[in-house]
């Protein structure tokens, strides 16, 4: 098969479509299905009708704007977001209205405008399908041009073209850590080995982000594609897709995509009529953060206890089994087929010097727009918070916004203006992370934040090494001393020294970055922490 | 003329250790070379004879020009590697880590059978740990007495994992493994069931031996009794290895 043929199929199954010239799409992701939008999308589908064969009712992927599902999109067919009429808070009852106002005006009532910029104001490339194809349909996903950049690597490059791709295009690991991810496949490509491994870590696990099961529940197959494409890279015949079991919409939706890429010869063996296999299976996690550390995911797959080990040696080198493995985090599989539809040159124009492309991120806490936003790296904090998010709720002023999750840190109202990219966020004590944004108004507790995350890695530590074990413990014991007002000059120098005991000792991530929170926020707002202290 | 000498395997390196020049098999791991050369390691974990497990973070050394300290246990030693042992900043960290595990359970060494023969206890020693800075948990856990020969005290537990591994690894029988998260984590035998009704414990002891604490003991002992031998494991190890 071919780019011809391909292109052939996804008109073939455009055509079906034939006479439609609108579509009301229904968002059927986890946080509007949670509002109720599966009896919308049931009412609507009934009054409707054969919509007189220019209107299709459809689920659809995550539109973004979560809070005020369940959402409704009213397109031209093919349209985008910003092309559609978009409403708000649908109900059952408001069915008659919404297809009453197909091609014509909108209800007024539920009408949401998409010329705000929380629209306007993104670029989608991971979430390009997102709230536009029906996640469980494979014929939508490849009229909307997908396995393009599948059927493009297998059928005109080599896997050292793909690589080589990879490297022009500057992408960097999306899961948090920002390694190139280039320069990861090839160091997995040039081990000599027999077996090869593919892993999709898909175990997001920071409190308050959503972005990597919005890409699983919206867009299955694209990140299919780009774990085969990878696969095909590196010369790996089998792939994982380690998904946490608290995800069932998602674990669901791959689970049919698997089966219908197998189907139609996209996945399996002679992927395309090329030589070229590659299976992939679905394994569950069972709630254990830690298990989004890689070689604790590794173990977990392996079915072992999810705790860390020791690197060196890295998963490239001996990671499944002992084989090399290659793993990436959900949304960094997304970026692939773009970037091999287009380029390396295209997507390395878009972002900053050091970090490239987009990044989709998760607003939440005290914001107005809370959902999932994509936009350019290096675009301010000032403009994603104020502008796309809509500031802080109910006149309250802007105090801090927590990125990177518990890994990562506060950066304060000072400090908004800065470029969000991997580097520079790094340089305010915080991370980019897997892409959770937390935003705190006037009204938030630093210290008791930081106690909150702390509290969090205690109790997801796994308990192997001593100082994320009982570190943890101890920080967090202290962190309530201050909290309750009973902790002295004394508590809060211990736990500055025990931030950098467990910071430089601990065996994984999650230890080494447990501190972060109580640094950054010991960093910017001191004076709350001085403020409760009580003397001997 | 000879034939061409054959290719080993494995390159020597030579490297410095608190600026001392050895020379080490690429394969040795830098605890390994320390040892050999009677540089004091301080390390809980690690047993010679026994698979790395690298949890007690106490054999972090620093390697200059790398921004993260290592651990000696899981890391091997490379041509022109330039490793300081024993810096202040270590030193620091060790005592914060020791002193970490004393505050985690109960180990008060005067009643304890270990006393005098215990790894803890000496290495807090090393360490110069004459108090501890953090709060006691004050967690009561359970005595195991319920095997015939032998007694797991949870209470002086550290987690080292010597008897899950040499259980597995050595003897073979794998009766000893973790259960729970974080600091409820304990060694359990069989699946959770007292040691005692355990059936596939061989009441071999081995586990006993290689505690470096005063957890798994034997039945009888009183205080300051209990002490351990170790030599059995480099030995039963390499026969292992050599099969």
């Amino acid at each position: 098969m071919n780019l011809d043929d391909l292109a052939e199929k996804a008109e073939e199954y455009r055509a079906r479509d034939d006479g439609i010239t609108h579509e009301v799409r229904v968002c059927v992701a986890a946080a509007c299905q949670s509002g109720g939008s599966l009896p919308v999308l049931e009412a609507l589908k009934a009054e409707c009708g054969d919509g007189g064969g220019t209107c299709k009712v459809k689920g659809v992927g995550c539109m973004g704007l979560c809070s005020a599902g369940p959402m409704v999109a009213i397109a031209p067919k093919g349209g985008t977001i910003p092309d559609s009429i978009l409403y708000r808070e649908v109900k059952p009852h408001d069915a008659v209205e919404v297809l009453a106002s197909v091609g014509g005006t909108p209800v007024e009532r539920l009408h949401t405008p998409t010329d705000q910029p929380f629209f306007a104001r993104q670029q989608r490339i991971v979430r390009e399908n997102s709230g536009l194809i029906d996640p469980e349909s494979f014929t939508g996903y490849v009229a909307a041009g997908g396995y393009a950049g599948l059927i493009k690597a297998l059928s005109e490059m080599t896997p050292g073209d793909v690589l080589r791709e990879m490297t022009t295009s500057g992408l960097r690991g999306r899961g948090g850590g920002g390694y190139p991810t280039g320069l990861k496949w090839s160091t997995v490509a040039k081990m000599p080995a027999d077996q090869k491994y593919v892993i999709c870590n898909g175990d997001e696990g920071d409190p308050g982000a959503f972005m990597d099961r919005a890409v699983l529940e919206s867009d299955p197959h694209r990140v299919l594609e780009g774990m085969a494409i990878a696969a095909y890279a590196i010369g790996a015949t089998k792939g994982y897709v380690y998904v946490r079991a608290e995800y069932p919409l998602a674990v669901e939706r791959m689970e049919l995509a698997i089966r219908k890429a197998k189907r139609s010869g996209f996945l399996g063996s002679k992927i395309a009529e090329t030589q070229f296999s590659f299976e992939v299976e679905i394994r569950l996690g069972a709630g254990a953060f830690v298990c989004g550390e890689e070689t604790a995911l590794m173990a977990s797959i392996e079915g072992l206890r999810g705790q860390p080990r020791p690197r060196p040696p890295y998963p490239a080198e001996a990671g499944l089994w002992g084989y090399p493995t290659l793993i990436n985090n959900v949304e960094t599989f997304a970026n692939i087929a773009p970037i091999i539809t287009h380029g390396g040159e295209w997507f390395a124009g878009i972002g900053t010097e050091k970090s490239k492309g987009t990044k989709v991120f998760a607003l939440a806490g005290s914001i107005r727009n809370i959902g999932l936003i994509e936009v350019p790296m290096g675009m301010s904090l000032r403009e994603i918070i104020e502008e796309i998010g809509g500031g802080c709720p109910g006149g309250k002023a802007f105090k801090a916004v927590q990125t990177g999750g518990p890994s990562g840190g506060c950066i304060p109202a000072q400090h908004l203006d800065i470029a969000v990219d991997y580097d520079s966020l790094k340089t305010l004590g915080t991370m980019m992370g897997s892409g959770g944004m937390i935003v705190m108004d006037e009204t938030c507790d630093m210290v008791d934040v930081a106690r909150y995350f702390m509290e969090f890695c205690m109790s997801e530590s796994c308990g192997k090494c001593i100082p994320c074990r009982t570190g943890t413990w101890q920080m967090h014991e202290l962190l309530d001393r201050i909290t309750k007002l009973e902790g002295t000059e004394k508590d809060l120098a211990l736990l500055e020294e025990l931030c950098e005991v467990v910071q430089a000792t601990s065996l994984c991530g999650l230890g080494q970055s447990a501190p972060n929170p109580v640094l950054s926020t010991l960093r910017y707002f001191r004076d709350e922490y001085e403020a409760k202290l009580v003397s001997e | 003329m000879p034939p061409p000498a054959p290719q080993p395997n494995v390159r020597v390196v030579t490297l410095t250790i608190d600026g001392k020049d050895f020379s080490a098999r690429a394969d040795e791991t830098v605890i390994e070379l320390c040892r050999e050369n009677k540089i004091p390691i301080p390390s809980l974990c690690y047993m010679d004879g026994l698979s790395i497990w690298g949890a007690c973070r106490l054999c972090l050394v620093e390697v200059v020009g790398q921004g993260r300290l290592v651990a000696a246990c899981s890391t091997r030693v490379a041509e022109g590697m330039n490793i300081r042992t024993n810096t202040e900043r270590l030193q620091r960290y060790r005592r914060t880590i020791v002193e970490l595990l004393f505050a985690e359970r109960n180990h008060v060494c005067s009643v304890c059978v270990s006393n005098g023969h215990c790894e803890l206890q000496w290495l807090a020693q090393k360490c110069g740990v004459d108090h501890v800075r953090v709060p006691y948990r004050q967690v009561r856990n359970e005595v195991d007495s319920s095997h015939e020969m032998f007694r797991l005290d949870h209470n002086r537990c550290i987690l080292c994992t010597r008897c899950v591994r040499v259980c597995d690894e050595i003897e073979g029988a794998h009766t000893w493994d973790v259960m729970g998260r974080g600091s409820d984590c304990r060694v359990i035998t069989d699946l959770a069931r007292p040691w005692g009704e355990s059936e596939t414990c061989t009441g071999c002891g081995k586990c006993v031996q290689v505690c470096p604490t005063g957890a798994l003991v034997k039945q009888g002992t009183s205080a300051g009794e209990m002490v351990k031998d170790q030599h059995f494991l480099p030995i039963l190890a390499r026969r292992r290895h050599a099969q």
